[in-house]
């Protein structure tokens, strides 16, 4: 395994400087992908990605060309796009929001004529500023060059684009809960089923929900073909893919690697990619997957960067962060910090999320601060089974969405790997690493 | 019992197509803008969001008075604009500074001595995390993941990223922040979108719901033919 000479499908542009001008875009090929799909029917751009087997890089990995074949059996309303990018440690959809909006945009075009839609909303993180600023210039260029708003391109398709705002609350990435925020409500999930946005969604109408970078990836799709982007990577995980690395690494950042063909022992220190980890120290362990996942020790360092492969393995590659911790940090800290961002973030709707994140929270803060008690880890693993039961993974669903049952992850993780930093900060009242 | 015991109904008929409702605190330029708003969207309420973004760029924060004028542009009640601004974090129901300082101390962070940088700033500001400076210039708060882990740790300036800051650099910030130095690039707190859409809906909804009735018949139609073509091919 190695780092592969695959194309940089979504990150090519970027090394310009003025990547994010609609000038840099149509000098790189910009726009042809929808000049493409517009000549198509809309079944065979469908069929197209279909065959790319692109799956969605919001977290859940469903299959892009499948939910609108699915979907395309009845007329879809809306589509939305999920730019709410705030899973912890996650920072590929920033990259793509600021750097290269005009390839979001068509990515966006090409899924509303293939899924038939003539309203999109663009949902991005309040706290993207520049981002936000970025895409509406973007989609301006875009209105001017006639390929937003009526007729685009003289195909005779009309399609309007609403970039919209969030606002700070990191459940609004759940795509229900986005919905409701996007109709002006509290980002509370909704109960599914009924409620899944294909038949119920955006004023209770059929709507499909991406996120950014499963769009970014359309425009080379279509261009180059289904079969071109799925002959990259391997199996079921098809194509290249951003990764966020971060944490102790040399070289923190947003690397597009194959599929499969690459491994997290590549991702982290091979010197084009994340380059090691500082000050010579050694692996701790890392999180797959964001802070939802279970974490992985120096074992796994040779999976492959494969959706199943991780899968197989009792944890998930989710939303493409990995954070690496090296040898001196503290299990522990990591853990209440992540466990103390659930209790933060969650909605309050389900008794096992709320009270449970509010009880593992504290429970961690004394062992972290020196004021454990003695069965304080039985406590936890109870609280923890309580909100997921067994502890499996995945793990089981006793809420409303899937934000409560990812909690107790990472202390599950924590206390299998590192019992024995847990018992010193429960008996001793102090941290081993100072 | 009086009838204080039962409320007015909410009058929900402006948006029938009543009078133009008059606002007291959303000034000239911003109102225009906030009806340009309500324009993009089918139901009005989905603009309650970008509306309070908007009373704070003029305001730096969603006081009482403005709710109310959010809530009569979208024909809700006052409550119901509180309700749903009290559920985020950018949405300030309090004062807050014309610099809102934000830390991430999420893990990516955390683990490049995030807490550290966050005691730093609460000892030479001299409030904690959630605070207020003496002379209302700067509000300190603790962040989750900004999407900014590259830079860690990560600091915003109403929400415009800084790059991972040292205790040195963070004190050059601030007094870069206090004198000016950095206006053009990090404008006073609620500015999110200095860029603004330049038209309105362009794609008529009547023009696209005939386009679409046109397409759903060329789908039925292409798939018909499909069928045939398929039952060709098996029955040859
Ligand atoms: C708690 C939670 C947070 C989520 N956050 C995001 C997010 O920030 N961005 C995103 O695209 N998907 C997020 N998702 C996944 C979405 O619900 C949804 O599956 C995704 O947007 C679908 O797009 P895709 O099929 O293109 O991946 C989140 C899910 C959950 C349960
Ligand atoms: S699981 Fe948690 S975040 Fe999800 S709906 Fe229930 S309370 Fe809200
Ligand atoms: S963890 Fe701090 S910006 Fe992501």
């Amino acid at each position: 395994m190695a780092v592969t000479e695959a194309p940089k499908i979504i990150t090519g542009r970027i090394g310009h400087a003025d990547s994010h001008t609609l000038e840099r875009y149509l000098a790189t090929g910009g726009y042809d992908g929808l000049r493409k799909a517009l000549a198509m029917t809309p079944e065979a751009v469908v069929h197209e990605i279909d065959t790319a087997s692109l799956l969605g890089r919001g977290g859940a990995g469903f299959p892009a060309g499948r939910k609108w074949a699915m979907l395309r059996k009845s007329p879809v309303t809306y589509l939305v796009v999920n730019g709410d990018e705030s899973e912890p440690a996650t920072f590929k959809d920033h990259l793509l929001v600021e750097r290269d909006p005009h390839q979001l945009i068509e990515g966006v075009l090409i899924a509303a004529y293939a899924t038939q839609v003539s309203q999109v909303f663009i949902y991005l993180r309040g706290e993207f500023a520049l981002g936000l600023e970025r895409v509406q210039a973007a989609l301006n260029d875009a209105y001017s060059l006639g390929a937003v708003g009526s007729d685009i391109f003289g195909s005779g398709f009309s399609v309007d684009v609403v970039v919209h705002p969030g606002a700070g609350a990191y459940i609004c990435g759940e795509e229900t809960a986005l919905l409701e925020s996007l109709e002006g409500k509290r980002g509370f999930p909704r109960i599914k089923p009924p409620f899944f946005p294909a038949a119920i969604g955006l004023y209770g109408e059929p709507t499909v929900v991406n996120n950014v970078e499963t769009m970014s990836n359309l425009p080379w799709i279509v261009l180059n073909g289904g079969s071109a982007f799925a002959a990259l990577g391997e199996g079921r995980s098809t194509g290249t893919r951003l990764f966020a690395l971060a944490g102790h690494v040399n070289k923190p950042g947003v690397f597009e690697i194959e599929m499969v063909k690459t491994t997290f022992r590549d991702l982290i220190h091979a010197p084009v990619l994340g380059g090691g980890i500082p000050h010579g120290r050694e692996l701790k362990a890392f999180i797959p997957g964001g802070v939802s996942a279970p974490w992985f020790g120096p074992d796994e360092i040779d999976l492959p960067l494969g959706q199943d492969e991780v899968a197989d393995a009792g944890s998930m590659l989710g939303s493409g962060s990995v954070v690496v911790m090296d040898d001196h940090t503290c299990a522990v800290r990591a853990s209440w910090r992540i466990t103390r961002f659930f209790a933060r973030e969650s909605c309050g709707q389900c008794t096992p999320c709320r009270e449970g994140s509010g009880w593992l929270e504290k429970i961690m803060e004394r062992i972290e601060t020196g004021n454990g008690r003695e069965d304080d880890l039985d406590l936890l693993l109870d609280a923890c089974d309580n909100i997921a039961p067994g502890l499996t993974w995945p793990p089981q669903q006793t809420t409303i969405c899937v934000l409560g049952p990812s909690i107790p992850s990472s202390i599950g993780s924590a206390i299998q790997m590192f019992r024995d930093e847990f018992l010193v900060h429960i008996k001793e009242g102090g941290c081993p690493y100072g | 019992m009086s009838s204080t015991a039962h409320p007015t109904p909410v009058d929900r008929s402006r948006s029938k197509g009543g009078p133009t409702p008059s606002l007291t605190h959303l000034k000239g330029a911003t109102a225009t803008r906030a009806r340009e708003l309500i324009a993009l969207y089918p139901e009005p309420r989905s603009a309650l969001i970008p509306l309070c973004h908007l009373a704070q760029e003029q305001e730096g924060w969603l006081s009482p008075e403005i709710m109310v004028d959010i809530a009569t542009l979208l024909d809700l009640t006052p409550a119901e604009v509180l309700g749903t601004a009290s559920f985020y974090d950018m949405l300030h129901t309090e004062p807050v500074g014309s610099h809102l300082v934000s830390v991430c101390t999420n893990i990516a962070c955390l683990l490049n001595g995030a807490m550290e940088l966050l005691e730093h700033a609460e000892s030479t500001l001299g409030v904690n995390a959630g605070g207020t400076t003496a002379d209302g210039a700067l509000t300190l708060e603790e962040a989750e993941c900004l999407a900014g882990c590259d830079g860690a740790p990560c600091v915003q300036v109403n929400h415009r990223y800084v790059g991972a800051q040292t205790a040195e650099s963070f004190d050059q910030l601030i007094a870069d922040l206090r004198s000016g130095a950095r206006a053009a690039e990090i404008p006073t707190h609620g500015t999110l979108n200095r860029v603004a859409r330049t038209t309105g809906l362009q794609a008529d909804r009547d023009q696209v719901a005939n386009e679409r009735s046109a397409m759903a018949e060329a789908q039925g139609q292409r798939a018909a033919a499909a069928k045939d073509t398929a039952a060709d091919k098996a029955g040859a």
